[in-house]
């Protein structure tokens, strides 16, 4: 419980001159859940693409349990146990919302190429296991009447849900939420309150950026705030609350 | 999955298959089938293109080229003459186990080269290295950049097989021999084994389709689908987006040449003009008016459109109705003109096609690489 | 090698290379307004040559090559007109596969017009003996007049793009359309503009050239093919480097040919083709993140 599941030392990633991430040390306990705050620049969402693969670091590491897994392919991050979720909903449009969640059964799944051509008989075994556990992902999070929808065709917020059934079919150890609550009203933003708390409950990590204050100081147990590319604090909520620093970046320097 | 319902269309097909060869013959027309057993050889190239293109959404205006590598191996190894080297130990050996055979070509000559089984394995193997050598590279580019890298492959192969004495420059190579499948069948144009040919040409397609179905029903298709229409999102999820893109032009490029040897066969011969850019485009054509990611409309359109080509006609407008085509199809109908309405993925990610090419192309290219001066 | 060879070679590489070059602007300018390769931007200059060829029985050359080049001109407002501005939310990919059609359909439209027969302008000064001698290569005068031509046609759209409204207007539209439509120009027509324009100056090298290489219905691919590798060797949207990339192509083919067999002439653009967009697919001359350009 109190071991580092994820942690990055002195990460730094650059573009062109800007310092989207600079020096940033984060560690995340398993079992946590963890919020990374600061306003709209600040190198959250690059903090992220550093994580998941997306993008290389130029200095630093990135360690997964306790072993380096710095430049890896978004690929293999995943097959580690890392999934994601993206600031704006990247579902696969034209697949149905059973078809989505499938898809993040692809890395606890072995078919390939031959077996699938030949359409060998432990492969259908294997797609009725898939099909049977993304039904009941979908079950569990209220969204089983949709399943032979289009994806394309739900509400924005059915939308989000589905990318995070999609994350949580991975059967992930960490899930990277990237402003989970954006575009959600109130009542959908304290569903997915609820949400995340049930799945750390199960012994998923989670690593949250997010706007919404209350949502990150009502769930998370951690919070680390960046500011132009560095972290300027790291602590529990409340702390974090009464944090100068913070303070005068978020609101400015007359209220510190 | 297992979805009998996928192979309905398969065994319509054959019955259909089997209806055409009655009405023909009823009609004393069966010299038809020799155009028709054409056609569903060029639809083996169809086929994979679908995949490579309808499915993983990678362009290739190169596909010709693999088409060519495969007739052109398979002619080349199944006329060369070893007879001078009768005697070497390899040799012997190799016509003990039969991958040497002799044979009387056309003009009564008694020759000894490779059996066409030997031809036919090596043909494939080259394809397969060829397209994962030029693949490996060039599959990593988008948009009009692997456009543009696959016309210059296949215009490699088009100038290859037009300069080299070995290929027979503009002649091509002739005198092919029949492939003999097992004993009573052979792949053979004379008309003597046209109906015999007409279904081995279509027992190989159905196979072709099945596979192709298959793989599309499959974790792989899925996954396929998934990178085409966001390969971010693929890619987070654990899919190897290159590897499925290479692989899947690799196996492109196999049902291609697969194509291309059995034609050659059929017709005892192939020239250089199976290389060029012009039929590339066609079979880009084809997929693009069947649907992008519809197996069955791209199979249809196949036949259909090469055994209208081929019986003449399109007559000397033939490359103008494929450029014709092309044009109409991407501004009018993107998705083809065969949509099935009851094969729900079928058709929507028909639709994919053309949001999704724009999905991956134009978020790609809107940064700004366009200066001017 | 002896000089003199040397100096044909050079002097017959830079005159191709000229060609490719501004067959490379041409398809920079439509690129720069609508991300889009016109692989119909071959045939211009072949159907550049061929109208003149035919309206120089009529009319005098010099009447003849104008008339030609103001043709070709309305036939490239006119595919965009009808073809390309209906295509206006397709992606890049497909709209490249419409130019595609359009060439296909172009050429097969010069072959029943004009059928396979290979034709050639006259020369514009002297016949086809008559020779100059540079540093002790004889050489025709109508190289002269492509290279003159070609330094006219990058002068006056340099010229253009940096002092005309219409020029800088094209050049706020490549590079931010949303922005140009919000100043009041006219995105639409920019972009019409500037397959005209490309049009234009591709029927006058296709006039210009003619007389040396002739002219046949089919050799619009093939110089599509090389105007696209100079493009991209210099990079996509740089007319400047595409100048230099196209002396260098045209120099290397022309001593390919010097030293191996007049086939491999082919092979040379097709491979630089490939390695370019192999290792450095943002041209030689690139600055900026190439990132975009690759997918893993």
């Amino acid at each position: 419980m109190d071991s580092v599941l994820l942690e990055t030392r002195n990460l730094h990633r650059s573009f062109g001159g800007v310092h989207a991430v600079k020096d940033v040390s984060v560690k995340v306990p398993s079992g946590a859940i963890k919020a990374v705050i600061g306003p709209n620049g600040a190198g959250k969402t690059t903090l992220f693409n550093l994580i998941a693969g997306t993008l290389t670091p130029q200095q630093g590491e990135v360690l997964f349990r306790g072993k380096p897994i710095t430049a890896w392919k978004p690929h293999a991050v995943a097959a580690l146990g890392i999934a994601r979720t993206f600031q704006t909903t990247k579902l696969f449009p034209h697949m149905t919302v059973l078809e989505n969640v499938m898809m993040g059964r692809h890395t606890r799944t072995r078919s390939g190429f031959l077996a699938g051509m030949l359409n060998l008989p432990w492969t259908w075994r294997e797609d009725r296991e898939t099909q049977a556990k993304a039904r009941a992902i979908l079950d569990d999070l209220g969204l089983a009447a949709h399943s032979g929808e289009t994806a394309s065709n739900l509400p924005f917020g059915r939308q989000r849900l589905v990318e995070f059934a999609r994350a949580l079919a991975t059967e992930p150890a960490l899930l990277l939420l990237d402003e989970p609550a954006a575009g959600l009203n109130i009542y959908e933003t304290q569903e997915l309150a609820q949400l995340i708390l049930k799945i750390r409950d199960r012994g998923v990590t989670c690593l949250v950026v997010e706007h919404d204050m209350s949502l990150v100081m009502n769930i998370s147990d951690e919070v680390v705030v960046l500011d132009q590319g560095q972290k300027i604090a790291e602590g529990p909520p409340a702390a974090i609350q009464r944090h100068p620093e913070v303070i005068r970046v978020y609101l400015g320097d007359g209220h510190a | 999955m297992m979805r009998l319902r996928m192979y309905y269309p398969v065994l319509v097909s054959a019955l259909l298959i089997v209806a055409l060869h009655l009405v023909l013959a009823a009609a004393h027309a069966t010299y038809y089938m020799t155009q028709v057993t054409m056609s569903a050889y060029y639809a083996l190239v169809v086929i994979g293109l679908c995949l490579l293109m309808g499915y993983a959404g990678q362009a290739s205006l190169g596909h010709a080229g693999f088409f060519a590598i495969g007739g052109y191996t398979s002619a080349v190894l199944t006329t060369c003459n070893l007879s001078a080297f009768r005697d070497a130990p390899a040799i012997a050996a190799l016509r003990s186990i039969g991958l040497v055979v002799q044979w009387q070509d056309l003009y009564g000559k008694e020759v000894l080269s490779f059996s066409p089984w030997l031809a036919f394995g090596a043909a494939l193997l080259l394809a397969g290295l060829i397209a994962l050598v030029i693949g490996l590279p060039v599959i990593r580019l988008k948009g009009h950049y692997l456009a543009m890298a696959t016309l210059g492959f296949g215009l490699i192969v088009y100038r290859i097989v037009l300069g080299a004495q070995l290929f027979g420059r503009a002649d091509g190579v002739s005198n092919v021999p029949a492939f003999r499948l097992v004993d009573g069948l052979q792949v053979n144009g004379r008309a003597l084994f046209r109906v015999q040919n007409y279904y081995i040409a279509w027992v190989v397609v159905l196979a072709a389709m099945v596979l192709a179905i298959n793989l599309v029903h499959s974790r792989v298709g899925r996954a396929l689908r998934s990178i085409h229409q966001s390969e971010e999102a693929a890619h987070s999820l654990g899919v190897d987006t290159y590897r499925y893109k290479l692989a899947t032009f690799v196996l492109s490029a196999l049902f291609a040449a697969v194509g291309g040897v059995l034609l050659t066969h059929y017709n005892g011969s192939i020239g250089p003009s199976e290389a060029t850019v012009m039929k590339s485009v066609r079979y880009v054509a084809i997929v693009a008016v069947g649907g992008m990611a519809n197996l069955w409309g791209a199979l249809v359109m196949g036949v259909l459109l090469n055994f209208l080509s081929l019986r003449g006609v399109f007559g000397t407008y033939d490359d103008a109705v494929f450029g014709a085509i092309l044009i109409l199809i991407m501004l009018f109908a993107p998705n083809g003109l065969l949509r099935v309405p009851n094969l729900r993925a079928v058709s929507s990610v028909g639709r994919a096609s053309a949001l999704a090419f724009q999905r991956v192309v134009r978020g790609r290219t809107t940064s700004t690489r366009r200066s001017h001066g | 090698m002896n000089f003199p060879q040397i100096v044909q070679y050079s002097l017959s590489g830079i005159t191709v290379g000229s060609i490719y070059a501004i067959t490379a602007i041409g398809f920079n300018i439509v690129y720069c307004t609508t991300g889009v390769i016109n692989f119909a931007q071959g045939e211009f200059l072949v159907v550049g040559a061929m109208t003149a060829i035919s309206l120089s029985r009529v009319v005098p050359l010099p009447v003849a090559i104008a008339l030609a080049v103001l043709l070709t001109t309305a036939l490239g407002g006119l595919i965009e007109l009808v073809f390309i501005r209906r295509a206006r939310d397709a992606s890049v990919l497909r709209l490249i596969v419409i130019t595609i059609g359009l060439s296909i359909v172009i050429r097969e439209a010069m072959l029943h017009i004009w059928d396979e027969t290979v034709r050639s302008l006259p020369y514009f000064t002297g016949t086809t003996v008559s020779t100059i001698t540079i540093l002790g290569a004889h050489i025709s005068p109508q190289i002269l007049w492509v290279l003159g031509v070609s330094a006219v046609i990058v002068t006056a759209l340099t010229l253009f793009f940096r002092f005309t409204t219409v020029g800088r207007a094209m050049r706020a539209c490549s590079d931010d359309r949303m922005a140009a439509r919000l100043c009041g120009i006219n995105d639409r027509w920019m972009v019409t503009l500037s397959f005209m324009l490309s049009a234009g100056i591709g029927a006058l090298a296709g006039c210009v050239i003619s007389p040396v290489t002739q002219t046949q219905y089919d050799m619009g691919a093939p110089l599509a093919i090389k105007g696209f590798t100079v493009a991209i060797l210099g990079g996509l949207g740089n007319s400047m480097a595409a100048v230099v990339a196209g002396l260098f192509l045209g120099l290397l083919e022309a001593f390919t040919v010097s030293q191996f067999a007049a086939a491999y002439k082919e092979v040379v653009a097709i491979v630089v083709l490939l390695l370019i967009l192999v290792f450095r697919p943002s041209g030689l001359f690139a600055r900026r993140d190439v990132s975009a350009l690759r997918t893993a």
